[in-house]
């Protein structure tokens, strides 16, 4: 499953790196601790957090994450916006919790592949 | 007592995320031009170039106190500022054994220590700007063990402030003062104000480039620009008092 299939599937705004949307899914990732997300996520995760500073998009080039989805109605900083544009990692937005949104994102069949 | 007009916040070219342009010397230089008294050096997890600065400092003529901006476990920045070298290299060691990781300079930036005669000394290859595993509890105690001071940063910012990340200011915590951004100011953070309780509060720049300095800062009151004064400036103590 594409980026591009789940921003349909859930009607998430597109705030920033379209040009990443036909980036395969791999599996999925909660988190607010940058930190956290480093030491977790792995390429290809969607990444699900409140962060919309810069830094989000340090730790997406770095672990070569598939797409951020900023929850709870959360908007990127510009320069944010910026680096998604320039890097084409998607930022995607939603209204709804990372709890809501991960539990819909396993239905639709993104599953965090075991090891 | 003096007045002393004092940035407590700038970051040198060893910050991943700070121009190349902030070298020690030219910190130094701007710091005078921008009619400050005295200056803190706060890199992010180090204080490599903060010798640097404090020579520089006192070759032309002004005061420059070496610190670090710690990044604790629940990814909250904590201004650790000392009166010497050694002290802050002190404080610098604990930080190093509790972090891990080795910097991209490509994604993050590059982190160059510079001497005072801006010459480049080498590139530090660790991840600065990464979290360490010291909980900021155990930082404020360290710095404190150590004999510095510890200041709660941008208290105001959404990201890596104390209220980002606790949603509040443990009561417990012995923070000697907290830091508002030049974005805000007393009172129109007095929305967040609750939080901030009795604690001192302080205004500084937060430079990461050169334009930046001294936008904003604080007023002290004090007879020299030490530790032991500014820790008695923001207890309002003994005549000393600070304004910004």
């Amino acid at each position: 499953m594409k980026v591009r299939d789940i921003q349909a599937e859930f009607s998430l705004e597109v705030a920033a790196g379209s040009s990443g949307l036909d980036r395969e899914i791999a599996g999925g990732d909660c988190g607010d601790l940058l930190s956290d997300v480093m030491a977790n996520s792995r390429a290809g995760d969607l990444w699900l957090t409140i962060q919309s500073h810069q830094n989000i998009m340090a730790v997406a080039v770095l672990k070569d994450l598939a797409a951020i989805i900023l929850v709870n109605g959360h908007r990127p900083d510009d320069i944010t916006v910026a680096k998604a544009e320039q890097e084409g990692i998607p930022i995607l937005l939603s209204p709804t919790s990372s709890y809501q949104l991960a539990g819909g994102l396993f239905r639709a069949g993104i599953m965090q592949k075991e090891e | 007592m003096k007045h002393f007009r004092g940035d407590l916040h700038i970051h040198t070219c060893l910050s991943p995320c700070a121009e190349l342009e902030m070298s020690p010397l030219r910190i130094v230089k701007e710091s005078l031009a921008k009619g400050l008294d005295f200056i803190a050096i706060c890199d992010h997890n180090s204080a490599e170039n903060a010798g640097a600065a404090v020579r520089a400092g006192a070759m032309l003529g002004i005061h420059v106190l070496p610190g670090l901006e710690i990044n604790s476990i629940e990814e909250i920045h904590t201004l650790a500022i000392f009166d010497s070298e050694k002290q802050a290299l002190s404080m610098q060691d604990i930080v190093y054994t509790h972090l891990h990781g080795t910097n991209r300079p490509d994604i993050f930036g590059e982190q160059v220590v510079v001497n005072e005669i801006n010459e480049v000394e080498y590139f530090n290859e660790r991840m600065l700007i990464a979290s360490t595993q010291l909980g900021v509890d155990s930082i404020v105690r360290e710095v404190h063990r150590l004999g510095g001071i510890a200041i709660a940063s941008h208290v105001d910012r959404p990201s890596y402030s104390i209220i980002s990340q606790l949603g509040f200011i443990p009561h417990d915590l012995e923070l000697d003062a907290v830091e508002l951004s030049c974005m805000t100011n007393k009172e129109s953070f007095a929305g967040g104000s609750g939080m901030l309780k009795e604690l001192p509060i302080i205004k500084s720049s937060d430079a990461h480039s050169p334009d930046d300095i001294g936008r904003c800062c604080t007023s002290f009151f004090i007879k020299v620009p030490c530790i032991d004064e500014i820790r008695m400036a923001l207890g309002g103590k003994f005549g000393r008092r600070m304004v910004n």
